[in-house]
């Protein structure tokens, strides 16, 4: 967890603001919205909330294991480095459009990288 | 110290403790999953509706309006009593007031239930025709109605349809439940767009939504859009046109799919008339109701067009899967799953 990027980033109010943008970027984008076809809309916003506030080092505790199992059954459908860079490359577009300073932008890809083995099972 | 109220006991709340904490600390079972109000896993309900506003954040505003909070962030600042969010399972005595056909499919059931005092316009309750055979039927009445009413579509096999269809009378008795589900209309944002998309016997909901807007004279526009195959699965269209007339803000959009063309309707599936009508969904408050396909590519299709995930409301018509041989066949022939 980090504090003080989650604080410069504007908090809890920062991810409700991005979430929205984000996750209807996600499934616009034809490389990975494949991904997120069979899944119930409900659920999965709330997940993109979780993953959100993670990657703006705010208070949610996925362990390197979570990470595993939670992506297991997308690794055997095929999720790669390519898929996970078009989720993080949305995520920047998403926060550019909110504004968000540049280094802060930053310091959410390298907390998205910092998952990145994890999330593909490596 | 303030207490928590559950299942009839006290608990005590130290300061700055949540409900969730306070509960488990003293061994009450609550679900729970991210303890950072935002999964949701743990919603519990109020009684007396005094609930921090943190509590709610985050809720859609239907679940709010009915005292439903996340016990991970309430930090309770006076005594509360909560319960979980389970089924309310005390029955309802119903007397059967009116039956009348809206098609060839569909009849209209009309329940006088006395001890049922509040209900919203679009929820649904179990009909129970014994006390172990149930199926959910959402309510196309508005309180002041004075009686309840049910959509029933006669479905093929469906136990409980058919038994509606071929041998409910009027002057029956039975039991409902309580109402249950958050699709309804809140007059919070009155100026507020309001698309309403329906297939089949989805209409009715959508009627009890429409109604109990138009009661509340909302004042932004509303356009409702029904579908069916084909001409004669459409219903209500005399009662619809004359709200349309009534109502300024109100466009009913009769929808048929079978490639018939006509002036009195629209040809094609109304989720695809409706998404070309209406292209940029920002700000607007979306009701889908039918078909659970339907419903599904619904919401997602309103999300991309920028409708907002919290402002799209949904009701999917789950007809259950035919009984395995005889164990467990008593459940959701021709219902719905909230």
């Amino acid at each position: 967890m980090n504090e003080i990027l989650f604080e410069k980033l504007g908090g809890a109010a920062a991810v409700d603001a991005a979430v929205d943008i984000f996750y209807r970027k996600v499934l616009n984008d034809e490389r990975i919205s494949g991904f997120f076809d069979d899944v119930d809309m409900e659920i999965q916003a709330a997940k993109q909330k979780a993953f959100l506030t993670m990657a703006f080092g705010g208070p949610v505790h996925y362990t390197g294991a979570d990470m595993r199992k939670g992506h297991a059954h997308l690794v055997a459908r095929g999720l790669n480095d390519s898929h996970f860079d078009a989720v993080v490359e949305d995520l920047v577009a998403s926060l550019q459009e909110l504004h968000v300073a540049p280094e802060l932008i930053a310091q959410v890809g390298a907390v998205c990288e910092s998952a990145r083995n994890d999330v593909l099972g490596k | 110290m303030p207490t928590i109220q559950f299942n009839g006991i006290d608990y005590p709340c130290n300061s700055g403790e949540s409900v969730l904490d306070a509960l488990t600390r003293q061994g009450v079972m609550v679900p729970f999953s991210c303890r950072n109000g935002i999964c949701q896993t743990c919603m519990m309900k109020s009684a007396e509706g005094n609930i921090p506003a943190a509590a709610q954040k985050g809720l859609k505003s239907t679940l709010q309006a009915q005292n439903y909070f996340l016990a991970c962030a309430c930090h309770p600042v006076e005594n509360m009593a909560v319960s979980l969010p389970a089924e309310p399972n005390r029955l309802l005595p119903a007397t059967v007031t009116a039956i009348r056909p809206l098609n060839a499919d569909i009849v209209c059931v009309g329940l006088d239930c006395p001890e049922l005092t509040y209900y919203r316009p679009g929820q649904f309750i179990n009909l129970y025709r014994d006390s172990h055979f149930s199926r959910s039927y959402s309510i196309a009445s508005v309180p002041a109605d004075g009686y309840l009413r049910l959509h029933v579509r006669r479905l093929p096999n469906g136990r409980m349809s058919n038994w509606i269809h071929n041998e409910l009378a009027l002057g029956d008795n039975l039991h409902i439940s309580s109402p249950i589900g958050s699709c309804f209309y809140l007059p919070d944002k009155s100026g507020q767009p309001l698309l309403l998309i329906g297939t089949g016997s989805g209409l009715a909901p959508l009627m009890g939504i429409l109604r109990d807007a138009l009661s509340q004279n909302h004042a932004g526009q509303i356009y409702l859009y029904h579908g069916s195959r084909d001409k004669a699965g459409l219903y209500l269209v005399d009662e619809l046109r004359e709200l349309e007339a009534a109502h300024g803000n109100f466009h009913y959009i009769p929808c048929v799919s079978d490639g018939t063309e006509s002036e009195e309707y629209k040809a094609g599936r109304s989720l695809d008339v409706a998404m070309s009508a209406h292209r940029d969904l920002s700000g607007w408050r979306v009701y889908v109701c039918g078909n659970p396909e339907m419903v599904k590519t619904a919401r997602k299709k309103a999300y991309l067009a920028r409708a907002a995930m919290s402002d799209i409301y949904a009701d999917a018509f789950v007809a259950a899967a035919p009984p395995i041989g005889n164990a467990m066949s008593e459940k959701q022939t021709a219902g719905k799953i909230p």
